[in-house]
């Protein structure tokens, strides 16, 4: 039988199962902790650093991070909304994205992020980084302009045989996801489908299809990023 | 070409996690890894070949292309830089024929960049085919390709001038340098080979834990965790499989301790972790060593060997029954980040060195998830000296919260760099004196991780209290380019190191190097400068050490030499932005349009 225990966020008591993911537990309790590397279901790897909360003053992730009896959080406050809101521009300004174009145009997570926090102009230097667009794949288009590397498809997709279909590659600012031209070669529409969902962003994208859903029709033109949680 | 493959997967059974050693043997056989080659590797693994790609594209050594029959690794660090890199890199491309980067047309000669090898006494320093060659000039440059030209072995090329100590070891035969200018009482004082571990299997483990805990010795790699309390928590975690790491993957620029330890006295270090298995309960030592080290590889193999035949490793070592232990050695490939004890578990394990979540730590779950103790080099030796000694002996060194003494490297602007064994307690200056620096405009503390400190701060003492370091002191003369030649390079050095999986880590070390640009080149805003007190606390948010003091070189110099940046700020208004370059901006369309005219 699990076991419930009270905890805080920003001075509020929370109960939930011990053990739980922390943003799924804050989730439960109507209290939004921002994600883009995380995502329900695979294992968290903390590594966008989006989820940020303050642990007894310490900065944790909260993918990462379990419920425990008595834990004090701090969510939403300055220096975290702040931190928040640089991360997204960081993202928007190492990358190469120009959302009026790309597919994923409202149901992106990153998108929908800066909206949150109302980003304007970056206060990072756009790094406009010269990287490639993979198309030869039958199935899926890999744009890596629009790559913000955070690992869910590496973690989340796996071919018939269970093994995976992306992988890393280099490192540092040269980081890269690959797709693996032998374990990728004939997946389903499904597992093509299930690759563009799984990406936060317009990366992975599944071929000949695309703007399907109309302007002012689309997941967060519908309800702003955060909103499904928040009481 | 496929039988090198398959005899070397067969030689570690087909173990994946031992992807490190099967892709450096096939390396070694071959040259360089092919695409067909990581196809073979894929199939005789059952692993994709997007993973095996994984760890060969994460780490500098690996080749996916030819590097050339001699390939040079130049060093690219501070030190190196100090003592007139430019020069030796600018003949060695002149008369190899090939930039750095790239192989000459004949596939003679690979020249390469690479981060620091740990020779800061004694740069510019090179890898060529995994011998070292320091004190390099552009005479010897010219001799070195000469000698390449005529076909000459790497033997040939080294000479028959050996270094001092241990480097002469007939197993070594490197012209490296030890240097030690000051022996202390802890590390390398001398010492009975064995008493170590006689002394350890009086005692229960128990016994040793509460001694070394008593001790208060900490981690000498920087962190200056506990040693004891690590110890203790391996012994309790759950579990019949545990394991012991030296971490041997010291890469901070400036740092050589550990490879001047390792040639002087591998034994000291070796029944250390000896000593470590039995009070924790593990049966495997792992010496987790730097690629840069390779060259004392049949050296360090051929004690362990005496060691066995000593029964100081083995079964029933010292007659004791039920003390086992064993010790290997696992090389890394080139990724500093590897220092970091998660990062250097996932590479042990044949990934690419990415740090882990924690919790759990290591001595819970860390390599095979199995209990895992990570000790420094320095530290383990600290520990033997502790059994023999006792911790009364050891708490009278140092200071109040600072026990024992510490190995430092010395580089830089000064007569006398090397290795010095010093109490904690000495100050910067004390320092200066002891190495004969004059003049000195900054020393770098700790590394580029560490902190940059100006003569107001010279009184400061090195210990955990006040100035912490895993080891390194920099000294940067007044002649020097304090953010062109010291300051850029490091921020250079961290932005290539990063594993790049933390956002800000990844992204911001990059753009940081751009802003400094900016600010040497006299084309940043009094706001550039400002905002990175801003991306400090950012960066404070990274998983790893790595990541959170990658902005260390720049925040430090901004707090402490203010003026130098002052300086370099020529913009009178905030608005204007002046690294915008109007006409390189316009280029494309100038020459499109005067095509068409």
């Amino acid at each position: 039988m699990s076991t419930f225990v009270k905890f805080t966020i920003d001075g509020v008591v929370c109960m939930s199962e011990e053990g739980r993911q922390l943003v799924e537990a804050a989730a439960e309790n109507g209290v939004f902790i921002p994600t883009l590397c995380n995502y329900p279901g695979i294992p968290p790897k903390g590594s966008c650093r989006i989820c940020t909360v303050l642990l007894g003053g310490r900065p944790v992730t909260a993918c990462t991070t379990r419920v425990a009896e008595g834990m004090d959080v701090q969510n939403n406050i300055p220096e975290l909304e702040e931190f928040r809101k640089s991360v997204v521009e960081i993202l928007f300004a190492e990358g190469n994205h120009l959302c009026p174009s790309c597919e994923k145009s409202g149901f992106c997570e990153l998108q929908a992020l800066a909206y949150k926090y109302k980003m304007t102009v970056p206060e990072f230097p756009y790094m406009f980084p010269k990287r490639d667009v993979e198309a030869w794949h039958p199935k899926i288009l890999k744009d890596h302009n629009r790559c913000i590397l955070c690992k869910r498809c590496i973690r989340g997709i796996r071919n018939s045989e269970g093994k995976p279909i992306f992988d890393f590659g280099k490192r540092g600012d040269k980081l890269v996801i690959n797709i693996d031209p032998d374990t990728s070669k004939n997946i389903s529409d499904e597992l093509a489908q299930k690759s563009m969902d799984i990406c936060p962003v317009g990366a992975i994208l599944k071929k000949e299809k695309g703007f399907d859903v109309p302007i002012g029709k689309r997941r967060y033109d519908l309800a702003p990023i955060g909103t499904e949680v928040e009481k | 070409m496929g039988n090198t493959v398959n005899n070397v997967i067969k030689r570690y059974n087909g173990d994946e996690t031992r992807l490190m050693d099967i892709l450096m043997d096939i390396q070694s056989e071959l040259g360089y890894l092919s695409e067909w080659t990581i196809d073979q590797i894929s199939k005789a693994l059952d692993i994709p070949k997007v993973s095996i790609e994984q760890t060969v594209s994460f780490y500098h050594f690996f080749a996916k292309e030819p590097r050339g029959k001699y390939t040079v690794y130049l060093n690219t660090s501070v030190l190196a830089v100090f003592c007139g890199r430019d020069e030796v890199a600018k003949t060695f491309e002149e008369l190899a024929g090939c930039k750095f980067g790239s192989v000459s047309k004949d596939g003679l000669i690979g020249l390469f960049d690479t981060a620091c090898i740990g020779m800061s006494d004694q740069e510019p320093a090179a890898i060529i085919n995994e011998e070292i060659f320091t004190c390099l000039t552009s005479a010897k440059a010219k001799e070195l390709v000469a000698g390449m030209k005529a076909g000459k072995t790497v033997e040939e090329l080294k000479g028959k001038k050996y270094g001092d100590g241990q480097n002469s070891n007939p197993l070594v035969r490197s012209m490296v340098n030890s240097n030690i200018m000051k022996r202390g009482e802890v590390v390398f004082a001398d010492y009975v080979p064995g008493s170590g571990i006689k002394k350890a299997v009086s005692m229960s483990s128990n016994e040793i834990i509460q001694l070394v805990k008593s001790s208060y010795v900490r981690g000498r790699g920087g962190a200056g965790f506990p040693t004891g309390m690590k110890w203790e928590v391996a012994k309790k975690a759950p579990g019949d499989v545990k394991y012991i790491f030296c971490n041997a993957d010291e890469g901070e620029p400036g740092t050589f301790k550990d490879r001047v330890i390792l040639t002087e006295f591998p034994r000291l270090v070796f029944e250390g972790m000896a000593v470590a298995g039995y009070a924790v309960g593990a049966k495997h030592g792992i010496l987790y060593l730097r690629n840069e080290y390779r060259y004392l590889r049949k050296y360090l193999e051929d004690i362990l060997e005496q060691m066995r035949n000593e029964n100081l490793l083995g079964t029933f070592i010292s007659g004791k029954h039920g003390f086992d232990f064993n010790i290997k050695i696992q090389f890394g490939a080139g990724a500093y980040v590897c220092g970091e004890e998660s990062a250097l578990i996932e590479s042990a394990e044949g990934k690419r060195g990415e740090p882990r979540d924690r919790p759990p730590f290591p001595v819970e779950k860390g390599y095979l998830q199995k209990p895992t103790v990570v000790n420094n080099v320095e530290t383990l030796c600290s520990v033997v000296r502790i059994l023999i000694n006792g911790s009364e002996w050891y708490n009278k060194l140092g200071t109040k919260e600072s026990k024992g003494t510490k190995v430092i490297s010395v580089s830089g602007d000064c007569r006398k760099p090397g290795i010095y064994e010093i109490e904690w307690g000495f100050t910067v200056n004390d320092i200066l004196k002891m190495v004969e620096a004059s003049e000195t405009q900054a020393v770098q503390v700790g590394g580029p991780s560490g902190s940059c400190i100006g003569p107001d701060e010279f009184s400061r003492e090195l210990s955990y209290e006040d100035l912490a370091t895993g080891g390194s002191l920099i000294i940067i003369g007044e002649k020097r380019d304090l953010l062109k030649d010291v300051v850029l390079n490091f921020t250079e050095f961290f932005r290539d190191e990063s594993c790049g999986s933390c956002v800000p880590c990844r992204a911001l070390s990059g753009m940081s190097k751009l802003i400094m640009e900016r600010i040497i080149e006299g084309k940043a805003t009094e706001k550039d400068v400002a905002a990175f007190t801003k991306w400090q606390l950012i960066m404070k948010k990274n998983r790893c050490g790595l990541g959170q003091t990658a902005l260390n070189p720049i925040v430090t110099t901004i707090k402490n030499f203010p003026e130098l940046y002052k300086n370099r700020i020529k913009a009178k208004d905030d608005r204007f932005c002046p690294a915008f370059d109007l006409e390189k901006a316009v280029a494309d369309f100038d020459a499109a349009t005067s095509e068409a005219r």
